[in-house]
């Protein structure tokens, strides 16, 4: 698939006959200098914005065509997003934000909610936090909560964008070990990085710049 | 997402953001209340005028001499003087005048009264008993004087509470004497307070026998023998067209008059001069209302421009949101309903200053206000719809962002 951005003279092709499958299970490091088209990459992987040509299909269904709408739902469902800036609604409690997405999914009723939204804070070894606003919280504690909020929805694939890029590298660490656990109970991961420490970490690295995929290796097991 | 979810999310935001949320509601407070109060200050007035009006009597014509209009030219009301005692005791006649049931002649003046040192001017009013049927007054003190007291010239009076309290401050009226322009008077009643009307304090007033007011006043001024007004009543409410025609045809033929067009007095019926005076009201109502109207549309604006500030510092919510699933109808529908509490908050807050001022107001302005329940729920939902209609084009901006952009302005 290709995405440009403009058109004429000043056209900016940010990927150019991008071909990439992704396994179910896979752990997968997208790495690439900025400019290199690695996040208008993420994007499309997370269904924030389609390919100009070309299609991008999930468990077989072509989402490069969809409306707004019906990629809301897609994102809703089958991905899980998380940011480099955490992104967490500062006002609301960690539990009710990572309740968030299961609100936009329409799940009912309220008690199931929380009830799941507090198994996903435990999974990333914040359930003694759940009434703690983002801003009582670290840093690395606050990108917890932001796995959490992706993990949620039970999606296809877990999506982390510079995940540890505003993170002390102690906490760092941490964080990319709950990655592999996450990993490790069977779910697709995708990380975009520049970090080489960060990517060493996946099964499988990606090297894109300008726009192409220069290398793809699998380290061995 | 449900709307119970919807609710509270903006319920959260707008908390989240609570001074600017107060000092908006604020704006559209000030607008709804004004409104209410405006509203109610007019429904009062007009509520008044007519009560007044009513209080003037029922099935009520008044006849009074001049044409609005004679020969293209506007004489105006009472510029002639063409009304006699004999127009008057034609009228009486049940023969002629089968729907009319009360004629009382009256002829007006200001005049001057004491009562030992205590001085006063009042109009002072020479009628018949019929009068005070037909203007629905009572004496409540005291007997009025009778027809035959008209007819032997008795000099006996009947006063209003004001004049009482101006000439006998604090002593009996029944049987003291008054003197009217020098002539003494027997007070014999005193009327039952009736307030003031559109154009006369009714409370203000002497009634003498018109027999007696003729000498008193008769040699004063050029129409000595004419009347200031025929006051007629209908024989019921549904009598008040046929009891006109009967006056107008009767007086037409007294006054040798070949057409109506040539008319030299005026017959008005009551109703009519309560739809005059209410559209007055009315009038005033419309333009403070108007007024307020206005400050409601800057309430108005005032809310787009808080919500536009809104949309535009939470970009990137918008964008977690729609990244976490939420599709473009559900971040239109988020800010419709924050614009929409906004203006449920300005109007149910700007109710409750209204009425609260419209308890307020009247013992300051000595205005009544009457405030209607279609007023409070009106205003209510006007401000809901306010808050929505200026909520549409921020709601869309915020609905139309797109996620990667709202991400990214960090």
């Amino acid at each position: 698939m290709s995405k440009s951005y403009g058109s004429g003279a000043a056209q900016v092709d940010a990927l150019r006959s991008v071909d990439l499958t992704v396994e179910r299970g896979d752990y997968l490091a997208i790495m690439g200098q900025s400019g290199s088209g690695k996040s208008t990459l993420m994007h499309i992987l997370g269904c924030l914005d389609v390919p100009t040509s070309g299609s991008y299909r999930i468990g077989g269904a072509d989402v490069s065509q969809l409306t707004e709408a019906a990629l809301a739902e897609v994102r809703n469902r089958r991905v899980g997003f998380v940011f480099q800036q955490f992104h967490l609604l500062p006002r609301i409690s960690a539990v009710r934000n990572v309740e968030l997405p299961l609100i936009y999914g329409g799940m009912h009723p309220r008690a199931a909610r929380r009830e799941r939204a507090e198994e996903a804070l435990a999974i990333v070894g914040l359930e003694d936090r759940l009434s703690h606003r983002p801003t009582e919280l670290s840093g690395g504690q606050q990108q917890r909560v932001a796995i959490a909020r992706a993990l949620v929805t039970d999606p296809d694939i877990l999506l982390a964008d510079e995940p540890t890029g505003n993170l002390a590298s102690d906490q760092a660490t941490e964080l990319l070990s709950i990655f592999d656990t996450v990993h490790d109970a069977g779910r697709t991961v995708v990380l975009i990085t520049h970090d080489p420490d960060v990517a060493r970490r996946a099964r499988r690295q990606v090297r894109i710049r300008d726009g192409q995929i220069v290398s793809d290796v699998n380290k061995p097991a | 997402m449900s709307w119970l979810e919807l609710f509270r999310g903006a319920l959260d935001s707008l908390l989240e953001r609570r001074s600017r949320s107060i000092l908006t509601v604020l704006g559209l407070l000030i607008g709804i209340a004004a409104v209410i109060l405006t509203v109610g200050l007019g429904e009062g007035a007009q509520a008044q005028v007519g009560s007044a009006i009513s209080a003037l009597g029922t099935n009520m014509l008044i006849v009074t001499p001049g044409s609005v209009s004679t020969a293209g030219v506007s004489g105006g009301l009472g510029s002639a003087s063409t009304l006699t005692l004999a127009d008057a005791s034609a009228l009486s006649n049940a023969t002629d005048c089968p729907q009319i049931s009360q004629v009382a002649p009256v002829s007006q003046h200001t005049a001057s009264l004491a009562a030992g040192t205590n001085t006063w001017t009042a109009p002072v009013v020479g009628t018949t008993p019929s009068y005070l049927a037909i203007r629905d007054r009572q004496v409540v003190l005291g007997q009025p004087f009778t027809a035959g007291e008209v007819q032997a010239q008795a000099h006996v009076a009947l006063i209003g509470t004001e004049v009482v309290q101006n000439l006998f401050p604090s002593s009996r009226t029944i049987g003291r004497t008054i003197t009217i322009n020098g002539v003494p008077f027997s007070v014999t009643g005193e009327l039952n307070p009736a307030g003031s009307s559109a154009n006369a304090n009714e409370d203000n007033l002497v009634i003498i026998p018109i027999s007696v007011a003729e000498s008193l006043f008769g040699s004063r001024g050029p129409y000595a023998q004419s009347l200031s007004q025929i006051l007629l009543s209908a024989t019921g409410p549904t009598t008040m067209s046929a009891a006109y025609q009967e006056a107008d045809s009767l007086l037409l033929e007294l006054h040798q008059l070949p057409t109506p067009a040539a008319a030299d007095f005026t017959i008005t019926p009551q109703t009519s001069l309560l739809a005059t005076a209410s559209s007055v009201s009315k009038t005033m109502t419309v333009l403070l209302g108007g007024i307020a109207a206005i400050a409601l549309l800057v309430g108005g604006i005032g809310v787009m421009n808080i919500m536009l500030v809104s949309v535009s510092e939470r970009v990137q919510e918008i964008g977690l949101r729609k990244a976490l699933g939420a599709t473009p109808g559900v971040i239109l529908r988020q800010f419709l309903i924050e614009a929409s509490l906004l203006g449920l908050g300005g109007g149910v807050l700007g109710v409750g200053l209204g009425v609260g001022g419209s308890l307020l107001v009247p013992s300051l302005l000595h205005a009544p206000i009457v405030i209607s329940l279609p007023a409070v729920v009106g205003a209510v939902v006007v401000a809901v719809g306010i808050g929505l209609c200026f909520g549409v084009y921020p709601a869309a901006r915020a609905a139309r962002l797109s996620p990667i952009e709202a991400l990214r302005s960090a």
